[in-house]
């Protein structure tokens, strides 16, 4: 698998000379793959938000270095704007960031400060909004008279328009409903899937991850606490319960099943795959 | 038990504007919240369940129907005061519902209000902030707490008040899995021992585990009450109105559908563990 | 870099500053600036300086914390100083072009910087042993004389002190919007001045957006907490005057009086 993102030993120190002189990162090196969904998971304080800052150049690394495609982002300070179209970072709650007198205006936002016009604006705006799920008819309407979910979906169509290389999500779902959720999870996924791009999605949902992540980062403490597949991480649910990392409730109910005797495969994490371990017990304890 | 809210055949409907259709947001809702309940209302986005907590305290005022809190008609005027301290509410953003920049001056805010002595504000702030397990917190400024720090003092901000009844209007919407654990322990705590009654609002199915009732709402109707077992054992309903049944729920239906004889109402982990290894021996 | 200005922020803490009532903090401060005003010789300046020195000790508030508040205004101190410096006419001690020095012109500039520098560093140790809602208390009090003449003194206090609560969140909200619009190639630091101007759209449009939300939301907040105006509110720290006010307005009060008829 080939990198795309490479984080090297990234320190990130506030307030550097003040009584709130905190590191939210500390020595931290991760890889991105091309074309991966990978999931980042950690509660608040873990430096998941201080470290996707960085991945698109908004914050400059204390110490260390972030290589996109093998180049170091910060190699010539001055075209850092190109990196933040290849890397497009769309942050939590982002409706709050919508301005534009209509939705339509407000998408093409992004495209235009790349300098792009006419045709490939137009159908840049039209393919992203369809990506975020967001019909055609509601282009037209101001974003302020949106519901909280179109206006998420506007926001995020905003980034998407850039045609970035890799898309970057900070809690995407927070605060929707779980019809909400779980729809604008699925056109992300289908964005993933369609333009082969590489999505990172940040989430404190061990639920949301554990579905739709590729691979997955656990972040504790400014440091990388764990990192592998969904399997490899939720088999040690019980590391993770330690981290005070909520894990999905299927794993629990599994890690229960087990503490009180009934052997289960410890990397189980859906409900399907717990009902089919179950069912094949239940049959094979039977014969 | 006694009735601590009743609403008889109440509508709400938002005026439009320009950009908006006026909309039916509460369509001839009757129920009644017992004293010392502790109700967990779900819907989607949309379904009328903030409105209904807000006509509660008289934030909104029926647009048909009555609401009474212990029998008082929420729209007199004269009643308003005593009805809102009765009546506490805490809302979703954690630094939209914070007055003050020091905690125990927040948590003063209400008894202030209400005129009560010095001595007894005192003493009702360090209650208050002891029942949210903040008391280390009392001279600090909010705005550089947690997110599920700054929702324990406006639930503290409400308890000075000495309220019988805390609404919270999807409080734990914004905050992280740590933040809604401490809320909903606190809230557990206040309505076990103090016996406060709790009206909690939500999207997330988990928080309905330790309710004594559910109400679902949709398109501003009750589409479901009941026990939370009883409403989840009724999935394909849930599933049609929007919401989702907690993966217990899910993992013992899909058993029974496979064969396996269980019981599908088991909310907890340790339940659910339970009625697995039952059903294997 | 927003998150720098601490304007109006204060530092909680239990020491001998921080207890003070906050009126007599605010007559304090008053007595020191018309001090200031007053100060002619060095000593004079010396003693300020001094004063404000033992004064910051008491309170417990370092100088990095006390100088890093004139940040914002360094920029009018500078200004003033070579305004000063070139157009104060005297006994000229260097020439070049239309531009002179002189003496009293240095005089001034330093007298200025003094002036303004120390003018703000107190106001500021002010802001930070007392709590917003202590400094509207202590304003509303001083004040309440005024409601006689029909000034809404209770109304005008509530709103600095929920203004001072802003702050900090407000910096905090434009710091994201900032870096949101930032995200999608916003350009804050280039451009002429229209185009400075325009590029700032982006971030006062949604921060205006969010102010009214939230002000509505806490509006709504505040009733259901029974706010109805001034009208029969108690409070849970009720001002007097300790022995400790009484020896600190009179020292206070003493430097004032000392700099008027003495320099």
């Amino acid at each position: 698998m080939e990198e795309i993102i490479k984080v090297e030993n990234l320190t990130h120190t506030y307030g550097i000379g003040t009584p709130f002189e905190r590191s939210a990162v500390k020595d931290m090196s991760l890889s991105v793959y091309r074309g991966e969904l990978l999931g980042l998971i950690g509660h608040t304080g873990s430096g998941k938000s201080t470290l996707i800052q960085h991945l698109n150049g908004l914050l400059k690394p204390t110490s260390g270095r972030i290589l996109l495609d093998g180049k170091d982002i910060w190699a010539e300070p001055k075209k850092i704007r190109d990196v933040r179209f290849r890397v497009g970072l769309v942050f939590q709650y982002p409706e709050y960031q919508l301005f534009e007198e209509t939705a339509y205006k407000d998408i093409a936002f992004g495209p235009m400060n790349m300098g792009l016009k006419g045709d490939e604006l137009d159908r840049r705006i039209r393919d992203a909004a369809r990506f975020a799920g967001l019909r055609d008819e509601l282009l037209d309407k101001s974003p302020f008279a949106l519901s909280g979910g179109q206006k998420r979906r506007v926001a995020i169509a905003g980034v998407i328009a850039m045609e970035p290389e890799v898309l970057v999500l900070d809690e995407p779902s927070a605060g929707l409903d779980p019809r909400g959720r779980e729809e604008l999870l699925e056109h992300i996924r289908a964005y993933h899937r369609e333009r082969g791009n590489t999505v990172v999605l940040v989430s404190h949902s061990m639920e949301e991850i554990a579905r739709y992540a590729d691979r997955i980062a656990v972040l504790a403490h400014g440091k990388v606490l764990m990192r592998g597949t969904p399997r490899e991480v939720f088999s040690r649910g019980g590391e993770l319960v330690k981290a005070g990392l909520d894990v999905p409730q299927t794993t629990r109910v599994a890690m229960e099943l087990r503490r009180r005797g009934l052997e289960i495969d410890p990397a189980v994490y859906t409900v399907e795959e717990l009902r089919d371990a179950l069912l094949a017990r239940k049959k094979g304890g039977a014969r | 038990m006694s009735t601590n809210i009743r609403t008889e055949n109440l509508s709400f409907s938002y005026p439009g504007d320009e950009e908006r259709q006026p909309t039916v947001a509460l369509d001839g809702v009757t129920l009644e919240i017992e004293r010392g309940s502790f109700v967990v209302v779900l819907g989607h986005n949309g379904s009328g369940k903030s409105t209904l907590a807000k006509t509660f305290n008289a934030v909104l005022l029926p647009s048909g129907g009555t609401v009474y809190v212990d029998g008082m008609d929420t729209s007199s005027e004269e009643l308003l005061l005593e009805i809102r301290r009765r009546i506490g509410m805490v809302f979703q953003n954690p630094d939209n519902q914070i007055v003050a920049n020091v905690v125990e001056e927040d948590v003063a805010f209400a008894p202030e209000n209400l005129g009560v002595p010095t001595a007894e504000i005192r003493r009702r702030v360090d209650d208050a902030l002891e029942a949210v397990g903040m008391t280390d917190f009392t001279l600090h400024a909010p705005h550089l707490l947690s997110g599920g720090q700054k929702q324990r003092i406006a639930i503290a901000g409400v308890l000075a008040m000495l309220p019988e009844c805390i609404v919270l209007d999807e409080a734990t919407a914004m905050l992280d899995p740590i933040g809604r654990r401490e809320v909903l322990n606190v809230i557990e705590g206040l309505h076990r021992e103090k016996d406060v009654t709790v009206v909690l609002i939500t999207h997330h199915m988990n928080e309905a585990e330790h309710a004594d009732r559910v109400i679902v709402m949709d398109h501003g109707k009750v589409a479901m009450d009941g026990t939370p077992k009883a409403v989840f054992s009724r999935a394909e309903e849930l599933k049609a109105l929007g919401l989702t049944v907690p993966d217990t729920v899910a993992l013992l239906r899909e058993l029974k559908a496979g064969g396996m004889d269980v019981p599908v109402d088991a909310l907890t982990v340790e339940e659910c563990a339970d009625a697995i290894l039952n059903a294997m021996k | 870099m927003l998150k720098d200005i601490t304007l109006g922020q204060y530092f909680p803490g239990t020491t001998l500053a921080h207890r003070l009532d906050p009126r007599t903090k605010l007559i304090a401060v008053v007595c020191y600036i018309v001090g200031i005003f007053n100060c002619h010789s060095a000593w004079a300046y010396g003693l300020m300086v001094l004063t404000l020195i033992v004064s910051a000790r008491i309170a417990k508030v370092g100088a990095k914390a006390l100088l890093r508040g004139l940040r914002p205004v360094l920029f009018i101190i500078a200004f003033t100083a070579v305004l000063n410096l070139f157009y104060t006419p005297g006994e000229v001690l260097w020439t070049w072009w239309v531009l002179k020095i002189t003496r009293e012109g240095i005089r001034t500039a330093v007298a200025m910087m003094a002036r303004i520098t120390l003018l703000i560093t107190g106001t500021f140790l002010l802001t930070y042993t007392t709590s917003p809602i202590q400094l509207t208390d202590g304003l509303e009090s001083l004040l309440n004389p005024l409601k006689k003449l029909r000034v809404p003194v209770h109304e005008l206090a509530m709103m600095m002190s929920i203004a001072l609560r802003f702050i900090p969140t407000l910096i905090e909200e434009t710091d994201k919007i900032m870096s949101a619009q930032k995200a999608r190639g916003a350009d804050f630091e280039s451009g002429g001045l229209v185009q400075r101007a325009k590029a700032l759209i982006p971030l006062l449009v949604p921060l205006f957006v969010s102010a009214f939300r939230r002000a509505d939301e806490l509006a709504t907040a505040m009733e259901c907490r029974c706010y109805h105006g001034g009208e029969g509110r108690t409070k849970l720290h009720v001002l007097h005057f300790a022995a400790r006010d009484y020896a600190v307005l009179a020292l206070y009060l003493a430097l004032a009086v000392g700099v008027i008829v003495l320099d």
